[in-house]
């Protein structure tokens, strides 16, 4: 099916593509993230006004689609006088909309640790503030491991989606090749074989920082 | 030392304190019994400020013990806490456990609270557990680790909740033997137990709740031995002959 010269020909384009996936992806996991967390302590945080606007903010943008997001931030955003690159509304949409299902991954893992555990740490006079940084935050992370793997797969993958506003990743260079060549069996199994290489060393990553926090 | 006066709490419908008067003084161990949801347990949470209470009021070393934060973290460096479960932090060693609060709370130099903390765990019998995590310990070694963890903050008192509930009977011995030496080296405690032979044999004195109020109290031997009120003397006779 491949000749060495279809290789040799679409594979550096292929490859830069792949770059851009690869620093899409990184950005908005960083984004992702530390919102998530912010979200997440929000929603636990016992403040009335907190939790409520996280509770809603998480609950609207889950019930978007991250197309449609993409779409907004890319097209509408310039008409309040907010002008982004393709790659940055890229990078803030997936963040923003991982964010919200972060926050929830982190949310369980807060939310999983034993209350005995907090009763220990009030007990020793410990102040909110630390016993969520020594004792909650630790365990949650543990306990949110798993999960925030599986999301940061997902997230990946999704960077796809930002080939909609025309950001030069894997997808939307495989797009662009196939278009003009023709060789669509080609060109998007090559695509496919690369989000999944792309993905190994993260399932591998995750699956060591498992077993190595699950030991203590 | 501790003094609980007139105390109520309810949780929704449920009365679960219902006027609880109690003085403890200083160097005294203090066990209290009653059938499980008697409200023994929320007593001893109510004194350093777990569970808020209704009314009443709960004064412990001069310190009234009410809602505002500050002095409910000043109650708990007076009064340590020992729990059912343990509840020992599973992602820090024996050591760590037991330093966390000096460390921590009270801000003292690491060398220093180490080195007590190393003191400590010899002293509940645990020399050279120092590095291990809690989940391979057993329940008696992981219990003296807490109770080490409650020492270590230099408390005037030491509140007990059910500290053998959770033990394999022939765990049982080990905490009561630590306890006993506690008890000897004059610590103030307030015990909610099961253990009977361990509250005639230690306990200054005995308190049977009942209902969410004292039924009856006295010198221990008394209590357990010659029980005066009906309600104690079925309790006692439930515990002691289950079948």
């Amino acid at each position: 099916m491949f000749s060495l010269k279809d290789l040799a020909e679409y594979l550096p384009l292929l490859a830069r593509g792949a770059l851009i996936t690869v620093e899409v992806f990184a950005l908005a996991l960083v984004v992702a993230t530390l919102l998530g967390l912010a979200w997440a302590l929000m929603r636990v945080s016992g403040v009335a006004a907190l939790s409520g606007f996280s509770k809603a903010l998480i609950n609207t943008i889950r019930g978007i689609p991250i197309l449609v997001q993409l779409f907004y931030i890319y097209f509408v955003f310039p008409e309040i006088g907010i002008q982004l690159s393709a790659f940055a509304a890229g990078v803030i949409g997936l963040g923003f909309a991982y964010s919200c299902y972060m926050a929830e991954v982190f949310r369980s893992g807060i939310e999983g640790v034993d209350p005995g555990q907090v009763e220990a740490a009030q007990s020793l006079g410990m102040s909110r503030a630390l016993i969520l940084w020594r004792v909650v935050l630790p365990q949650a992370f543990k306990i949110a491991l798993p999960p925030y793997g599986n999301t940061c797969v997902m997230l990946l993958k999704d960077t796809s989606q930002a080939s909609i506003i025309t950001v030069a990743e894997l997808s939307f260079q495989g797009k662009l090749i196939a278009s003009s060549s023709f060789k669509n069996t080609e060109v998007f199994t090559l695509v496919a074989i690369m989000y999944l290489v792309m993905c190994i060393p993260l399932i591998l990553i995750v699956g060591r920082l498992e077993k190595r926090f699950g030991r203590k | 030392m501790i003094a609980i006066r007139d105390v109520r709490k309810s949780f929704g419908t449920n009365l679960v304190l219902d006027g609880i008067t109690l003085e403890v003084t200083q160097g005294e161990v203090v066990c209290v019994i009653g059938a499980s949801g008697s409200g023994k347990s929320t007593l001893l949470r109510c004194v350093n400020g777990l569970e808020s209470y209704d009314s009443g009021e709960i004064v412990v070393a001069g310190q009234r013990v009410d809602r505002d934060m500050r002095h409910i973290v000043a109650i708990r460096e007076k009064v340590a806490m020992v729990f059912q479960r343990f509840n020992l932090f599973p992602h820090r060693t024996a050591l760590e456990n037991v330093i966390e609060g000096p460390v921590y709370v009270k801000r003292e130099p690491r060398a220093a609270a180490t080195e007590r903390a190393r003191a400590l765990l010899v002293r509940v019998g645990l020399a050279g557990k120092e590095d291990d995590y809690p989940h391979r310990l057993s329940g008696g070694q992981q219990q003296r680790v807490a109770i080490a963890r409650a020492l270590a903050m230099q408390p005037q008192a030491i509140l007990f909740d059910e500290p053998t509930s959770a033990l394999d009977p022939e765990l049982v011995g080990e905490v009561l033997a630590v306890m006993r030496l506690l008890a000897n080296e004059g610590m103030t405690m307030i015990v909610v137990t099961h253990e009977m032979g361990f509250a005639r044999e230690v306990a200054d004195r005995a308190i049977f709740i009942d209902g969410g109020k004292i039924v009856e109290q006295g010198p221990a031997r008394d209590v357990l031995a010659s029980p005066q009120h009906e309600r104690t003397q079925d309790f006692l006779r439930r515990v002691t002959h289950p079948i």
